[in-house]
């Protein structure tokens, strides 16, 4: 086994291990949060094996530096301590949804099959912040735009939502 | 050697732990985290699938799935907040008033 | 196993950790005596000698390392004795990318100074500083004491805050030396220019006289943009949350905030993490802004060649090594003081002050910086 797949296995477990303790944690709504910087850093790993340097460093800036924070900062503001929250009961219905789901999913991946890429050869800068912002402020210049109309939005939509009252 | 299929088995995983945590969670701010993982299972995709093709169109798409899951994480934990001082609560068993 | 690269890490932890963050402490101390006219620590001895208060350092080791280690009724256990960890491990690996040396080849081999020379390197270091986040936010919750808790949520809203205009102060930084890579952006100040310069660049005077090619500055950040060293300092003194943005330990509102519930070993952790990280801001503002290891107007290639013809190639690049790290060593040093003497002449802000400093004067600043600075360049651009 080489030393790439050994390190995609060891953040792969990770991630594949705190995403569930984040869902599976009935209790603990920080240590839910917690969990989930767990996967989102060793995603980020990932990123790195796969030679998105960029979006590994953006990943961890963005994820797990502010959107993590700021939900564990919520969750502390509110403080949502040992909550109980019930689990949903599980109806039939909802485990036909399930046995659907699992059905659709095996469809997709009969479709799939066959027809996965190989990794092609990729040059020494794939990835890297120089290549990633050429295409990012040419090809894709409009979508950047839109995101960042997108995200003036969102910040005009917060400030309202979280001031205490709308004057009328 | 890493291959696509490696890459796609993990995100499919964390979609479906993304999904089964939003559909039977009933706390808001657990469903929002479940949409971010989610979110982060197709991130890994779209990365994996850069590598494969050798294009960078995949990660420029990751940038942009980031950049909007922070806006939709800010509006978001605005409706919590606004949601926790009306209701005092984040369940979501009791904001269900337009549920029919 | 590159074994430079483990002598290179040793180095780090040995420097960054084992020489520089107790002798910090020190000079903190010494620091505050000089401000408040005091002869300062003195009084830790071993058999009568006190060699200036040195002692100090070692006495709280000791001091921190056999007092119990308290966790409190009812804290999460797990959380609140990993939280030091994760705040003092965050510090030491932002060291990993900040170089102390350039390119020396002896006997044949070609070794730099850094122990990880990454592409994005910088950015390595904004996203360490991003988890570094979690040491203080899981300190504050963990600790089930509800001055912890409130000291993490201003540490919590603090930190991010200043981790955008942070990052957004230096963008300038990269415009101007065209790249992310810290070993290349110091070569890149290992330079000097014309100080009269633009005049010709811009066609107003052209030529030049003569006498104006002798008027020169070394290429370094803080000359090429101001602004920008002003606010980074301002910003990543934030994230430090030292004085005076102490807000998220304001002693004299919320005991010690994030850290109240903290003894013995964990507490010196936070207090190793906060100097290290001291080192780190130094070292970082002297690669970005000082010409890191670079010396004024005397190029690494000027001491090499002015050193070869009389001892050789080999001994040539060796003196340059010294030369280079005894600089950066001064340069980090000038730093370090330059942050206590802040610390101990400003007040602390209060908390609304500390956030309209960020979100209302460094942010539009660091956006005008960031668009004047690409107006300027694209100016040049346009006249060669």
């Amino acid at each position: 086994m080489s030393a790439e797949l050994f390190f995609f296995y060891v953040f792969a477990a990770l991630a594949a291990g705190s995403a569930l303790a984040m869902v599976s944690n009935l209790r603990n709504t920080v240590a839910a949060a917690l969990s989930l910087v767990v996967t989102m850093v060793s995603l980020a790993g990932i990123y790195v094996l796969l030679r998105a340097h960029l979006v590994a460093a953006v990943q961890i800036m963005v994820y797990a530096g502010a959107v993590l924070v700021l939900f564990v900062f919520v969750v502390m503001l509110l403080n949502l301590r040992e909550d109980v929250f019930p689990p949903a009961r599980l109806r039939p219905f909802k485990l036909a949804g399930a046995a659907l789901g699992a059905v659709g999913l095996a469809g997709f991946l009969a479709a799939l099959a066959g027809h996965v890429p190989d990794m092609a050869a990729v040059p020494e800068s794939f990835g890297g912040y120089r290549e990633v912002g050429r295409a990012l402020f040419t090809d894709y210049v409009l979508a950047f735009e839109l995101v960042s109309l997108l995200l003036l939005a969102a910040i005009v939509g917060a400030v309202v939502l979280a001031k205490r009252r709308l004057e009328p | 050697m890493i291959t696509v299929e490696h890459v796609l088995a993990l995100s499919g995983l964390l979609f479906a732990i993304g999904a089964l945590g939003a559909l039977t969670r009933r706390n808001l701010i657990v469903i929002l985290m479940c949409i971010e993982l989610m979110l982060n299972a197709v991130n890994l995709a779209f990365v994996g699938f850069a590598r494969a093709w050798g294009d960078l169109g995949g990660q420029v798409v990751v940038l942009m799935v980031i950049a909007v899951a922070a806006g939709s994480v800010a509006v978001g934990l605005g409706i919590v907040i606004a949601l926790f001082r009306n209701r005092d609560s984040v369940n979501i068993e009791d904001v269900s008033l337009l549920k029919w | 196993m590159p074994w430079d690269v483990v002598a290179k890490s040793l180095f780090i932890v040995v420097v960054g950790v084992g020489v520089f963050a107790p002798v910090v402490t020190w000079v903190e101390r010494k620091q505050s005596a000089v401000m408040q006219d005091r002869i300062g620590a003195n009084r830790a001895d071993l058999f009568g000698i006190r060699i200036l208060g040195l002692l100090h350092p070692a006495a709280d080791v000791i001091k921190l390392i056999f007092k119990e280690d308290v966790v409190p009724h009812g804290a999460n256990r797990a959380l609140h004795l990993t939280a030091p960890l994760i705040a003092a491990v965050a510090a030491i690996v932002s060291f990993a990318v900040i170089p102390y040396g350039g390119e020396y080849t002896v006997g044949g081999t070609t070794f730099s100074l850094v122990a990880a020379d990454v592409d994005w390197g910088l950015l390595f270091i904004f996203a360490v500083g991003a988890l570094a986040a979690y040491g203080t936010v899981i300190a504050g919750w963990a600790s089930n004491n509800n001055w912890s808790l409130l000291g993490s949520l201003r540490a919590t809203a603090q930190m991010i805050s200043y981790e955008v205009t942070m990052g957004l102060s230096v963008v300038g930084v990269f415009m101007v030396f065209q790249t992310l890579r810290l070993p290349e952006m110091v070569h890149a100040q290992d330079a000097t220019f014309r100080l009269l310069g633009f005049l010709e660049v811009f066609g107003w005077v052209d030529p030049l006289p003569a006498w104006s090619d002798w008027i020169r500055l070394p290429r370094w950040g803080v000359f090429l943009q101001p602004l920008a060293f002003v606010m980074f300092l301002a910003a990543i003194m934030a994230e430090n949350k030292r004085p005076p943005f102490d807000v998220p330990e304001g002693d004299s509102e919320i005991v010690a905030g994030y850290h109240t519930e903290y003894s013995g070993m964990r507490f010196g952790l936070f207090f190793m993490a906060e100097f290290i990280e001291v080192v780190v801001i130094a070292g970082l503002m002297v690669t970005l802004f000082l010409g890191g290891w670079s010396v004024p107007w005397l190029s690494s290639e000027r001491i090499v060649a002015g050193i070869t013809p009389l001892f050789g190639g080999g001994f040539a690049n060796l003196f340059c090594m010294l030369v280079h790290v005894t600089t950066w060593l001064v340069k980090v040093s000038a730093l370090i003081w330059l942050q206590m003497a802040l610390r101990w002449t400003l007040p602390r802000f209060r908390y609304d002050q500390v956030m309209d400093l960020c979100w209302k004067i460094l942010l539009p600043l660091s956006i005008a910086n960031i668009f004047v600075t690409g107006t300027i360049l694209l100016l040049i651009e346009g006249t060669r």
